[in-house]
């Protein structure tokens, strides 16, 4: 019994920390979210340390990688044995390596302001500053958050001139690194900001009173992927991950979602195969039932978010399902995945008896897990269809919910009989159906462990590998 | 007519957000010939009432009611529609007079328009307030002279704008609208509220966030204030031995869910709105629309009490219904009004109709604050004597 517990603790936790961001949902306000996720971060902490650590090797949001490293950090005592804390190090260490660098930053800042000074917080900050690629890139671009973090934990600086340029600007007249020159000499020069990563330039071009148009054409080189969306520049589409394209497409108003049809289809089309790899055309038969009522336009800090994912797993699931086998249904009635837009009720139920009219062997739903028409039809639906239709299973059932519920302490389910899995990148879809079997509550914590250290393992060997790339 | 029909309107599940209960009302098709349009008003109103006084307020919105057919042309959905208000000089308020509470638009050339602006809402609080507003029609001696010159005025009545009822706000915000909207039933500790029925889905859309301006009673802002969360309804599938064998089995027993939850709400919840028989009065024609306050029979004895407006076509079918509850103080003064009318404000008579003591009569005049209007000397010289006797 407490095995089952543990098992459903467990699982709880990797929900919250694949969907939750701290961040307004349509239904609940940032704090609650917040003061939500605080809770089940310590909850997991103080009761399984050992699965609160290894959350760091799967597949959850940066948003909480970067809090479990703090909270480990923090509580260094807690550990438990030499050989425990080794462990922790290189799941940390792996998972900064992957980490956006800003998100580091931050993580260190609020170290330093929690006072986290141990030995293996300054070990593990100084391993991490010295495999930064171009320091004098990061001294430029995060400039307060480098000085912090070498404040901090006493770093060696990484070369005399970025010291120099960090912590006595006035000494030198001139540097030798390009990157640190061009941030000296753009106080003075305009054409100095093309040298300079994007977010630097932009504050230099507001002071010279450079046309925002002719800045944007110009450093246009030097933005990030993330960047050129942004400012609205055409980016490459081929190279984009499918949930961001998602966002992208239905970032688009309808008359230009339909002059660009065929090239915004064929880059999710493509996006999605890239996403199945090698299980593409493995699942045969496969329904979906995808919801684009009004709840999934999100928040306005996660703006349409939860229907970009159903998007995205709309073209996932077509790519994973064999050729021609597979029926997506909108809970709308809609057809036209391109023009989808977040209106109406969620009529799930009737949805989901229409998709098992198609016969699947695999239903998906997407969903946020609030069905109001007629409310708890679909858990009805999907128990009956269990218990009496369907006891030998010939149909999997998997709900997959991109809304934290803050009240729940974890993704609203439909019904208890149907597994259900946090998900944030349409992308991680295979895997987090992997991890759904456990929500079953079939299988005890013993193999949830097992596959956890699987997962481990795997994720160590790839940061190592990578880091030999490197 | 004597009753509100809502048929042509199916109920849709409710959804329910804390104390808060939202019945959509769906039209199969939207009604022709009549659109509902805002108006956005900045600044404050001046209404002229006829008795040359001018009475100023601070006006959200008002509604124009448009019955030149859809696709007319010029006078589009959006008419009159607009963000903010004229200009204004930054110490100063806009003021602007509405004339009257009901009005057609003119066109510039002066010609009335099938177009007619009123206030949500005003139509039914003037009935409420001018219930007897002429006071007094024979000189007793226990009326004031006061209240037999100027009647009962000024009257007043306390109301809460929607952002102030606890959660209504939030509530509507998260409601996701059906297809084919046109209306919706508002519960708050899953007590009637207000009704909203308007007579095309895409104005419904446009109305829809309008609804948390609005007036609402005392009783809801308490019942939100201090009401538990309500229950959602949730399905229930029977699948007993033999109950479901098919996927066509659990289809029909999905669909009666749907209806079970329908037949519920329209016997259960919305009786006491449905079933009152109203006192309507014609306020306006427009073409084959007519424009309808109404207020209810100021029954006392627990049934809900509500006033309001409403546009119904020719075969009498509510197209527009806009609807404002009363509560339990605002009843018995209602009551007690319609009873001092009928015995010609005789207050001993009254009391012999009420089935109570002169002194009783009063003390519900005093209490339901028309103390004023009582000649203070003649009444206790009165009481005296009824208490010798």
């Amino acid at each position: 019994m407490s095995e089952l517990v543990a098992a459903e603790d467990v699982l709880l936790f990797v929900n919250a920390a694949v969907t939750a961001t701290g961040q307004r949902e349509f239904r609940s306000t940032a704090a609650a979210q917040h003061f939500s996720l605080r809770f089940v971060h310590e909850y997991v902490r103080v009761n399984y340390r050992p699965v609160y650590a290894a959350a760091l090797a799967l597949d959850i949001n940066h948003h909480n990688a970067a809090l479990i490293v703090e909270q480990l950090l923090r509580t260094a005592d807690e550990a438990g044995g030499p050989e425990e804390k080794r462990a922790e190090g290189r799941l940390i260490a792996a998972r900064l390596a992957l980490l956006p660098p800003q998100r580091v930053y931050r993580l260190f800042r609020a170290l330093r302001a929690a006072g986290v000074n141990n030995r293996r917080t300054r070990a593990i900050t100084r391993a991490w500053l010295a495999a930064r690629p171009d320091p004098a890139l990061d001294a430029v671009k995060y400039r307060s958050g480098l000085k912090a973090a070498l404040r901090h934990v006493h770093g060696r600086l990484p070369d005399p001139e970025t010291g120099d340029f960090l912590f006595a600007p006035g000494r030198r007249v001139r540097y030798e690194n390009p990157t640190l020159d061009a941030f000296r000499r753009a106080r003075y020069e305009q054409s100095a900001l093309y040298e300079l990563p994007f977010t630097v330039a932009e504050g230099f071009a507001a002071r010279h009173g450079v046309p925002r148009e002719l800045f944007l054409e110009r450093i246009a080189p030097r933005m990030t992927r993330l960047e050129q969306l942004r400012t609205e520049r055409a980016a490459d589409l081929t190279v984009m991950p499918l949930t961001r394209l998602a966002l992208y497409v239905l970032s688009l108003p309808y008359g230009e979602r339909v002059a660009r049809r065929a090239e915004l289809t064929a880059a999710l089309r493509a996006a999605a195969r890239r996403a199945a790899g090698p299980y593409a055309g493995s699942w045969g038969r496969v329904a979906a039932v995808l919801d684009d009522s009004f709840s999934s336009s999100g928040s306005a800090v996660k703006r349409r978010r939860p229907l970009a994912v159903a998007l995205g797993c709309h073209h996932l699931l077509e790519a994973l399902a064999a050729p021609g086998a597979y029926t997506p249904l909108w809970t709308s009635g809609g057809d036209d995945p391109l023009l989808v837009r977040p209106y109406g009720p969620t009529p799930l139920g009737t949805r989901i008896l229409d998709a098992l009219d198609t016969g699947p062997e695999r239903l998906v739903i997407v969903s946020d897990g609030w069905d109001n028409a007629p409310p708890g039809l679909a858990g009805e639906v999907l128990r009956v269809w269990r218990s009496r239709l369907d006891p030998e299973r010939r149909t999997s059932v998997v709900h997959l919910n991109p809304v934290y519920d803050a009240e729940g302490f974890d993704v609203r389910r439909l019904a208890p009989s149907v597994p259900v899995a946090g998900i944030r990148d349409a992308e991680d879809l295979a895997a987090l159906v992997e991890i759904a079997q456990f929500a079953e509550g079939r299988t005890g914590f013993a193999e949830l462990r097992a596959y956890l250290d699987r997962r481990v393992e795997l994720f160590l060997a790839g940061a190592t590998g990578e880091g030999a790339r490197g | 007519m004597s009753r509100i029909d809502l048929s042509g309107l199916d109920v849709r599940p409710a959804q329910v957000w804390g104390g808060v209960r939202l019945v959509p009302l769906v039209r199969a098709e939207p009604v022709p010939g009549l659109r509902l349009h805002r108006e956005v008003y900045g600044g404050f109103g001046a209404v002229d009432l006829p008795d040359r006084t001018t009475y100023l307020s601070y006006v959200p919105h008002g509604f124009v009611a448009d019955w030149t057919g859809t696709g007319s042309g010029a006078e589009s959905a959006a008419y009159g529609t607009r963000l903010g208000g004229e200009v204004t000089a930054a110490d100063s308020m806009p003021v602007r007079r509405l004339h009257r509470m009901a009005k057609r638009r003119r066109d510039k050339d002066g010609r009335a328009e099938r177009r007619l602006r009123f206030l949500p809402l005003h139509l039914a609080l003037e009935g409420y307030l001018a219930l007897h507003f002429g006071g007094p029609s024979v000189v007793w001696d226990e009326w004031s002279r006061e209240a037999v010159r100027h009647g009962l005025s000024p009257r007043s009545e306390a109301a809460y704008a929607g952002w102030s009822v606890p959660g209504l706000a939030e509530a509507l915000r998260i409601f996701e609208l059906h297809p084919g909207q046109c209306g919706m039933l508002l519960y708050v500790a899953d007590a009637l509220a207000a009704a909203f029925v308007v007579p095309h889905p895409e104005d419904y859309r446009l109305l829809h966030p309008t609804l948390v301006e609005d007036l609402y009673g005392e009783l809801v802002h308490q019942y939100a204030y201090y009401g538990a969360p309500v229950p959602e309804f949730t399905a229930r599938i029977r699948d007993g031995a033999g109950g479901v064998r098919s996927l066509a089995d659990l289809r029909a027993a999905a669909r009666e869910q749907e209806r079970a939850w329908a037949a519920a709400h329209d016997g259960l919840m919305a009786r006491d709105l449905l079933e009152t028989s109203y006192a309507f009065e014609r306020v306006q024609r427009m073409g084959p629309f007519d424009l309808y306050r109404f207020l209810p029979p100021f029954l006392r004895g627990g049934a809900e009490q509500h006033i309001g407006e409403l546009i119904t076509d020719r075969k009498g079918r509510t197209v527009y219904l806009k609807t404002f509850r009363l509560s339990e103080n605002q009843i018995r003064k209602g009551h007690l009004l319609r009873r001092l009318a009928d015995c010609d404000w005789h207050l001993g008579r009254t009391a012999e109709a009420l089935g109570t003591s002169y002194a009783e009569v009063v003390r519900r005049i005093r209490s339901a604050g028309l103390d004023p209007l009582l000649n203070a000397h003649v009444v206790t010289e009165r009481l005296r004597e009824d208490q010798e006797s």
